[in-house]
């Protein structure tokens, strides 16, 4: 119990990081967020009026104190750019990008998993080094040029799935595959790996001595140990799938977060800005917390660490 | 597993990456056209691979082939000067942190961890937006968002050196702190860092074709193969080859030093 307090109050503490840094940031890009609401014609006392309404007249730490004010009620702001609040569209746009993350997680996972299985005992072999070098191939390709290339064959030519946008599970198909198979891959290595390691162990001779067969020893008594080292790295990469996401929700005109964020850098519409990145950060940081406790339920060993 | 099977990963790599920075270098004088200036008999549309423009011709004309081989040395460029950026600010965090312990790492290892927070492409993205799109800004930006693994894994090496008998036989003898790090930690940390140095240069030129592609990489009209695919994207149906060309340089790329990385892994953990 003390540690989860702990775990949360530093939760909080690299969230505050989070905001200090993003603000920071972006109050130096060289640009006028208040010519950006006005538009190009405005004059010189619209300007004025807006820079004072909102709040962009007074120092750095005084904006910031304002902001840091506003979020401990919960009030993200309003968007610059058309006068939404920012909760508000965030919560519009977060579900298809949770639903395009948890589907491709689950796709990595799968893929993950059963190439992880199939190629562990083949270590060293033929096999094995055929598959390592195409999941590198794989590894290697930029997500979002598979992603058009994909949508190229599947999409265009064979006319499987649409070719953008979002809304039934055709849609999500491809976007998903693309962000998860290559994710996946990721994970079969490192499964591949740590299985390999596993298997070498005396406990694994003793399970085999006693008749236990090849795919229940393989899936059952080595992958419970094995998993260990992927569930640390799905929570570590989390942040790393929402880079997929970004170039993912481009490529597929997926109306997500990445998109939103993305075109707020653009626009200079700090409000929505601040509001993604503390969202994401909100998601990593609660991924590596609840992959930390189950790392203490799967492990005995570590739960007094 | 048998003594040296994986070890031709990495002489392909090393292959593959010789011939890279051959291209890289001589690249511009192979290229049989100006990469910039509309050269194909048709301009208004793209026209496909065939002599005498070999991977075929743009939306403005230009021979796609000398596009790619002048794109080979601002795309390798970008990604060794990133790297070595990463890999700097990496291993500086990193054995501070691992060699003091402590305070220091216990605060540097947090900072690292609020870095690992962010979505590191979007912070790239604000970060290019302040310091305005230049070649050095990238080299920049890419290593401010990616020295986060390099630091974590030189730290944990720099933790077990510095209670080993070396270490603190030169301790005892008075040697300085920065003494020590440079000549006795550093060049035991130094094998792990080639390998990681070969991974994180993998990392890089796709964050860089990622960058390019979300328009924000090195500016026109220098031609990168990232913004090539993100030029394509709107003729993706028309004309497929004109994003499957610099992908596929792209995967070439990185694929050369994701078998260095994993050939020089292999390497040393067969060896211990």
């Amino acid at each position: 119990m003390r540690y989860l307090i702990g775990r949360l109050a530093w939760a909080l503490v690299i969230l505050l990081c989070a905001t200090w840094i993003t603000f920071g940031i972006v109050f130096l890009v060289p640009g006028d967020p208040a010519r950006v609401v006005a538009g190009p014609r405005a004059d010189a006392a619209t300007l004025a009026a807006i820079r004072h309404e909102l709040g962009l007249d007074r120092s750095l730490p005084a904006q910031y104190g304002r902001y840091l004010w506003r979020l401990a009620r919960g009030d993200l702001g309003r968007s610059y750019a058309n006068r939404q609040p920012v909760a508000a569209t965030l919560a519009r746009c977060l579900p298809a990008t949770a639903t395009l993350a948890a589907a491709s997680l689950a796709i990595a996972l799968v893929v993950g998993l059963a190439g992880g299985l199939a190629t562990a005992p083949f270590a060293g072999r033929f096999v094995d080094r055929a598959a390592l070098v195409c999941s590198l191939a794989i590894l290697s390709a930029p997500v979002f040029w598979f992603g058009m290339i994909a949508l190229y064959w599947l999409g265009f030519r064979w006319r499987l799935v649409p070719l953008g946008g979002a809304g039934t599970l055709r849609h999500l198909l491809l976007p998903a595959l693309v962000l998860g198979v290559g994710t996946g891959v990721y994970y079969a290595r490192l499964l591949h790996t740590s299985l390999r390691d596993v298997l070498t162990l005396d406990y694994m001779r003793a399970a085999r001595a006693r008749g236990v067969g090849p795919v229940r020893l393989l899936a059952v008594h080595a992958l419970r140990n094995a998993a260990l080292p992927l569930l640390t790295i799905v929570g570590l990469d989390f942040a790393a799938l929402m880079n997929g996401v970004v170039l993912t929700e481009t490529v597929f005109h997926w109306p997500g977060l990445g998109r939103l964020a993305f075109d707020a850098v653009l626009a200079l519409d700090v409000p929505i800005i601040m509001g993604t990145v503390l969202l994401g950060a909100a998601f990593v940081v609660v991924t590596n917390l609840v992959v930390d406790l189950l790392y203490r339920i799967v492990d005995p060993r570590i739960r007094l660490g | 597993m048998i003594p040296g099977t994986r070890h031709g990963l990495l002489g392909v790599g090393l292959a593959m990456g010789a011939l890279l920075v051959a291209i890289a270098i001589m690249g511009p004088a192979l290229a049989p056209y100006d990469p910039t200036a509309p050269v194909a008999p048709r301009l208004a549309e793209p026209s496909p691979p065939g002599a005498p423009f070999w991977l075929g011709t743009d939306d403005l004309g230009r021979d796609v082939l000398s596009r790619l081989l002048h794109g080979a040395r601002i795309s390798l460029l970008v990604g060794l000067v990133a790297m070595v950026v990463t890999m700097t600010i990496g291993t500086a965090i990193g054995l501070t942190a691992g060699y003091f312990g402590g305070v220091v790492d216990v605060l540097l290892m947090r900072l690292t961890d609020v870095m690992l927070a962010f979505p590191g492409l979007l912070l790239a993205v604000a970060l290019v937006a302040v310091m305005r799109p230049s070649v050095w800004t990238i080299f920049v930006v890419i290593g401010l968002v990616s020295w986060t693994g390099v630091a974590r894994v030189v730290r944990s090496e720099a933790l077990s050196l510095r209670e080993r008998d070396f270490v603190l036989a030169a301790r005892a003898l008075g040697a300085s702190h920065a003494r020590i790090v440079a000549r006795h930690v550093l060049p035991n940390v130094a094998p792990t860092l080639v390998a990681i140095a070969a991974l994180s240069t993998s990392g890089t030129i796709l964050l860089d074709a990622g960058l390019s592609f979300l328009g924000i990489g090195v500016p026109p009209p220098t031609p990168t193969w990232g913004r090539m695919i993100q030029e394509a994207s709107a003729y993706y149906r028309v004309a497929p080859w004109l994003m499957a060309f610099p992908g596929l340089a792209v995967l070439y790329a990185v694929l050369a030093f994701n078998l260095v990385a994993y050939g020089l892994a292999d390497r040393g953990t067969s060896a211990r």
